[in-house]
C-alpha cells in the first residue's frame, strides 16, 4: 500500500528536483511533457482501464484549449477563470459526446469519436474570424497569470505544470484504486458479467469518458495558458492519436505509464523532426511496432514480469 | 410468503418458442431445482427472471413489485443474483478482486456517489466469502491460473458476495469432482438458511439431496412441480425425462 | 451561361466524382466485408496510386497515352503488392483483431504518407491526360477524358462485381467472409485470400487515383479527402454491403458537388461528417444496409 503511494510521491519529488538541475532546453521540454502527460493520464483511464479506444480525444483537449484561450481573449480573464472555463467546456463536451458515442461499441465507437472530433476540428477552421483557424492566436502575455504570479516565465511555468501533473497523477491513482476504478477494469474485462453484478455499464463508461475528458480539458487549458498559443492543429486528428501513442508506448492500464510514454515519444519526435520534415514517419512506425511487439508498453511489460503490485 | 412470481411468461426467438406461457412461483427460503432435458427452456426461464433476456409476453414480480421492465443490473440491486452456466469469472483478476467486485456493490449503493466506504470491512467480507467457498488460500491467485472446479467455486462465491435474496445457479456442479460436489452441497445448505436458491441442475444426486421442491420443464412448458418424492413418482416425468 | 447548362455541368462533375468515389469506397468496403478490417490507410493507397502514376508517366516521355496505359497497369500492381506485404507483415500478426488493426493502419497511414513526402516531395505535380478532346453538347463542351473516367469506373466496378459474384475466386472470398474457421477446414487458403483481398482493395483505390489524377495533381496529402468520403459512403451504404456502397457513392458523389456549390466547403464537410456520425450512432446498419453481420 505505502510503497505505491511512496513511488508516486517519489516520482513527483524527482521531477521537482529536476527543476533545479535541468538545462534550459530540456526544462522547457519537460514542462510541455508534464502538461501532455495529464492528457495521456486521462486517455489511459478510458483506454487502458475501461477498455474504450477513442480516436477523438483531441476534441476534449481542444475544448479546454479554446475554452481557456478564447474566453481569456474575449473577456480579459486571467489564467484562473480561463482555466476553469476551458475545463468546464471539456467536461460538458465529454458528457454530450459520451451520451451519443457510448451507444456504440468497438470499431463503431472508434469511428464515431473520430468523426465527432473531425467536426470539432472543422468548426475551429470554419469560424476562423473568432479562432484564427490554422494560423491560431496568441493569448496576451499580461493575462497569463494567476494570483499575480506570472505563468509565462520559465520557472513558474515548470512549477505550474508540475503542480497540475502532481494533482492529476494523485487523482488518477485514487480513481483506479477506488471501488469505481475496480468496476471500470471489470467492464474492460467482461462487460456482460459486470452488468450481472449489478452495475450499469453505460453509467460507468460515461463516468470514465467524462473523467477522461476532464483530464484532457485540464491539459488543453493549461497548455494554452502556459505556452500562450491556441491553434487548429491541436484539434486535428493527430492530437487524438498522440495520447494513444503515449499510452501504448508507456504502458496500457498503468498509472505512471503515460509519463514514461510521453517522455519517450516527445523526445523521439523532437529528435526526428530535427533530422527530417517527414518526422511523422516515426510516429507511424512507433504505432505499428508497438501494437505488434509490445502492446502492453514499457511499464506494462515491466509490471507483467517483475512488479505485479504496480497500479 | 412468495418471493418471486411469474405469470404467462413467454419468450420467442424468431419462430422458436423457448418458454411458453409459464406460471412460476417461488416461496421465500426454499431451495428449488429446475430440471428437464436439453432445450426444455430452463436457461431461458432463469434468463428471463434475472433480466438477461426480455420476455415476449408475461410479467414477473419480486417481493410483490413488478420487475418485468427492470434492466438486469437493477434486478441485482433488488436482490436477484445470477451465476453463469459457462464460467465467466474475471480471468485476469485475482480471486480477491473477483469477490470484491460484487461485495462492494451494496456498500457503494448505500454510500452514494461521494460517500466513503469502509475498505477494511469490505476486505474482511471478501476473505470470509473466499473461505466459505474453500478458496481462502487462493485470494491472490489470478482466476485464470486455477483449475476449472475452483473457477466454478469462485463463480458461486461471486453470487454469494452480492448478498442476494434470491441466488440463481445455472448448472453449478458441472465439472466438479465428487469431493468438490460434497463440499458444494454443504455450502448451499448453509447459504439457504437466509437465501432462497433456484438452481438448474443435471446431476440428479445433487437435485435429490438439495432441492426441497422440483420444477420439471419440457418443450418450454412446466410439466410437473413437487417434492423430490412426488417427482420421482410422477408418470409424466418418468416418460418425458427420466426415460421410464 | 444559363441555369440549365450550369446544372448539366455540375451534374457531370458530380458523376465523375461519384464514379471515382464508388471505386475507391468499393475497395474499403470489400476489405471490411471480408476481413472485418477498417483500413484507415486506404486513402494513402489512393495517394500512392496517383504518385506512382506521376512517376511512371514521367519516365515514359513522348506519348502521354503510353505513359498513362503503363501507369494504369503498374500503379495498382505495385500498390497491391505493397498492400499484400503489409497484410503479411502487420495485419496477419495481429490476428486481424479489429481494434489493433485500426491502430496499425493509422501507423501505416503515417508511414506511407511520410514516405511519399520524402520520396516525392511536398510539391503537387501535374500528370498529363492521355488524350485531350472536347465532346460537344448543345450549349457547352465537356472534357472527353472525364467522360472516359466515368465509363472506365463503371467497367471496373462491373469487373469487380463479376469477380465476386461469378468466379471461383469470388466464391472463395465469400466463403471466407461467411466463416473463417470453416473455410480453413475446407482447405481454403485463408491467409492468401486475406492478402489477396487487402491487395485488391488497395489496387481499386490506386486505379481510381490513376484515373482521376490527370484532372487533379499528385500530392502527398491527397489521401485525406478520399478516406473521409469513402468512410462516409461505406457507413451510409451499410458496413460491408457492396451494393449499398455503390448506391451511397452515387448519392454522396452527386450531392457533394451540388452541396459544395451551395455551402462553403468546410461547412459542407462539417455537416456531412456530423450527420454520418449520427447515422452510425442511431442506425448502425446504415441507411440502406440490410443486416451488417
Amino acid at each position: 500500500m505505502n510503497r505505491i503511494l511512496g513511488l508516486h510521491v517519489g516520482v513527483i519529488a524527482l521531477l521537482l528536483a529536476l527543476h533545479f538541475v535541468l538545462p534550459d532546453y530540456h526544462h522547457v521540454s519537460l514542462a510541455r511533457i508534464l502538461v501532455l502527460t495529464v492528457y495521456a493520464l486521462g486517455y489511459n483511464l478510458l483506454f487502458g482501464y475501461t477498455g474504450l479506444l477513442s480516436l477523438g480525444h483531441a476534441l476534449f483537449f481542444a475544448a479546454g484549449l479554446y475554452g481557456a484561450g478564447m474566453s481569456m481573449q474575449a473577456y480579459g480573464w486571467t489564467a484562473g477563470p480561463g482555466f476553469l472555463f476551458g475545463f468546464s467546456c471539456a467536461v460538458l463536451m465529454a458528457l454530450g459526446i459520451g451520451l451519443l458515442a457510448l451507444r456504440t461499441a468497438g470499431v463503431s465507437f472508434m469511428i464515431v469519436t473520430l468523426m465527432f472530433s473531425q467536426v470539432g476540428y472543422l468548426t475551429t477552421l470554419y469560424f476562423n474570424e473568432h479562432t484564427r483557424g490554422d494560423e491560431g492566436f496568441v493569448i496576451p502575455l499580461e493575462l497569463r497569470q494567476v494570483f499575480s504570479i506570472d505563468l509565462s516565465v520559465e520557472d513558474t511555468r515548470y512549477l505550474a505544470a508540475l503542480a497540475l501533473f502532481a494533482v492529476a497523477v494523485l487523482i488518477k491513482l485514487a480513481i483506479v484504486r477506488s471501488p469505481t476504478g475496480r468496476i471500470l477494469v471489470a467492464i474492460r474485462e467482461n462487460e456482460e458479467r459486470t452488468r450481472m453484478l449489478g452495475y450499469d455499464p453505460f453509467r460507468y463508461k460515461l463516468t470514465a469518458l467524462v473523467l477522461s475528458g476532464a483530464f484532457a480539458g485540464a491539459s488543453g487549458a493549461a497548455y494554452g495558458i502556459l505556452f500562450g498559443y491556441v491553434g487548429a492543429s491541436f484539434a486535428s486528428i493527430q492530437y487524438s492519436i498522440l495520447p494513444l501513442l503515449y499510452v501504448l508506448m508507456g504502458g496500457v492500464g498503468t498509472v505512471l505509464g503515460p509519463l514514461v510514454g510521453t517522455v519517450a515519444m516527445f523526445y523521439l519526435i523532437d529528435i526526428a523532426s530535427g533530422l527530417t520534415s517527414a518526422y511523422l514517419f516515426f510516429v507511424g512506425a512507433a504505432l505499428v511496432i508497438l501494437i505488434l511487439v509490445a502492446p502492453k508498453g514499457i511499464l506494462g511489460s515491466i509490471r507483467d514480469r517483475w512488479a505485479r503490485w504496480l497500479p | 410468503m412468495t418471493l418471486l412470481s411469474a405469470r404467462n411468461l413467454s419468450k420467442n426467438f424468431g419462430g422458436l418458442t423457448a418458454v411458453k406461457d409459464v406460471d412460476f412461483d417461488l416461496p421465500e427460503g426454499e431451495i428449488r431445482a429446475i430440471i428437464g432435458p436439453n432445450g426444455a427452456g430452463k436457461s431461458t426461464l432463469v434468463g428471463l427472471i434475472s433480466g438477461r433476456i426480455k420476455p415476449t409476453t408475461g410479467t414477473i414480480s419480486f417481493q410483490d413489485r413488478d420487475i418485468t421492465r427492470l434492466p438486469a443490473h437493477r434486478r441485482v440491486a433488488q436482490g436477484i443474483a445470477y451465476t453463469f452456466q459457462i464460467t465467466s469469472v474475471f480471468a485476469n483478476l485475482t480471486c480477491r478482486e473477483n469477490i470484491l467486485l460484487p461485495a462492494q456493490r451494496g456498500a457503494l449503493a448505500a454510500a452514494g456517489p461521494f460517500g466513503r466506504i469502509d475498505t477494511d470491512a469490505l476486505n474482511d467480507k471478501a476473505e470470509e466469502i473466499l473461505a466459505r467457498v474453500g478458496l481462502g488460500d487462493r485470494a491472490d491467485t489470478k482466476a485464470t491460473e486455477m483449475a476449472y472446479g475452483h473457477q466454478r467455486l469462485l463463480e458461486v462465491g461471486m453470487g454469494l458476495a452480492l448478498d442476494a435474496k434470491l441466488l440463481i445457479l445455472d448448472e453449478p456442479t458441472q465439472g466438479l469432482s465428487d469431493s468438490e460436489i460434497a463440499n458444494f452441497l454443504d455450502l448451499i445448505r448453509g447459504v439457504a438458511r437466509d437465501t432462497t436458491v433456484l438452481l438448474i441442475e443435471h446431476n440428479m444426486t445433487v437435485v435429490m439431496e438439495l432441492a426441497q421442491r422440483i420444477t420439471v420443464m419440457n418443450f418450454g412448458e412446466i410439466l410437473a412441480e413437487g417434492t423430490p418424492e412426488e417427482i420421482r413418482a410422477d408418470d409424466a416425468v418418468q416418460r418425458a425425462y427420466l426415460g421410464g | 451561361m444559363d441555369y440549365g447548362t450550369f446544372f448539366l455541368i455540375a451534374s457531370m462533375e458530380g458523376a465523375v466524382q461519384a464514379a471515382v468515389l464508388a471505386l475507391t469506397a468499393l475497395g474499403l468496403s470489400l476489405v471490411f466485408g471480408v476481413m472485418r478490417v477498417v483500413n484507415v490507410a486506404h486513402g494513402e493507397f489512393y495517394m500512392l496510386g496517383a504518385v506512382i502514376a506521376y512517376w511512371v508517366s514521367s519516365q515514359i516521355s513522348g506519348s502521354p497515352l503510353l505513359g498513362f496505359m503503363a501507369a494504369l497497369i503498374l500503379s495498382p500492381l505495385l500498390v497491391g503488392v505493397l498492400a499484400a506485404v503489409a497484410d503479411r507483415l502487420i495485419l496477419k500478426r495481429l490476428n486481424y483483431d479489429p481494434e489493433a488493426t485500426i491502430v496499425a493502419t493509422i501507423g501505416l497511414l503515417y508511414i506511407l504518407q511520410q514516405a511519399a513526402l520524402t520520396l516525392h516531395g511536398p510539391v503537387p505535380t501535374a500528370v498529363a491526360a492521355p488524350f485531350d478532346f472536347y465532346v460537344r453538347f448543345p450549349g457547352f463542351g465537356y472534357s472527353g477524358y472525364k467522360l472516359f473516367v466515368i465509363v472506365a469506373c463503371i467497367a471496373l466496378m462491373l469487373g469487380t462485381w463479376f469477380l465476386l459474384a461469378k468466379t471461383r475466386i469470388g466464391l472463395v472470398m465469400r466463403a471466407t467472409q461467411y466463416d473463417r474457421e470453416t473455410a480453413q477446414a475446407f482447405g481454403i487458403p485463408v491467409d492468401r485470400v486475406y492478402a489477396g483481398v487487402f491487395a485488391l482493395g488497395a489496387a481499386l483505390a490506386a486505379i481510381a487515383a490513376v484515373l482521376i489524377v490527370p484532372t487533379q495533381q499528385a500530392y502527398y496529402l491527397m489521401g485525406g479527402d478520399p478516406l473521409l468520403l469513402s468512410f462516409i459512403v461505406v457507413i451510409i451504404g451499410g458496413l460491408g454491403s457492396l451494393r449499398g456502397t455503390v448506391v451511397a457513392a452515387i448519392l454522396i458523389g452527386m450531392s457533394d458537388g451540388i452541396i459544395s456549390t451551395l455551402f462553403e466547403p468546410t461547412l459542407a464537410k462539417m455537416i456531412a461528417t456530423a450527420l454520418v456520425a449520427l447515422v452510425l450512432v442511431f442506425r448502425p446498419t446504415g441507411l440502406f444496409g440490410t443486416v451488417a453481420r
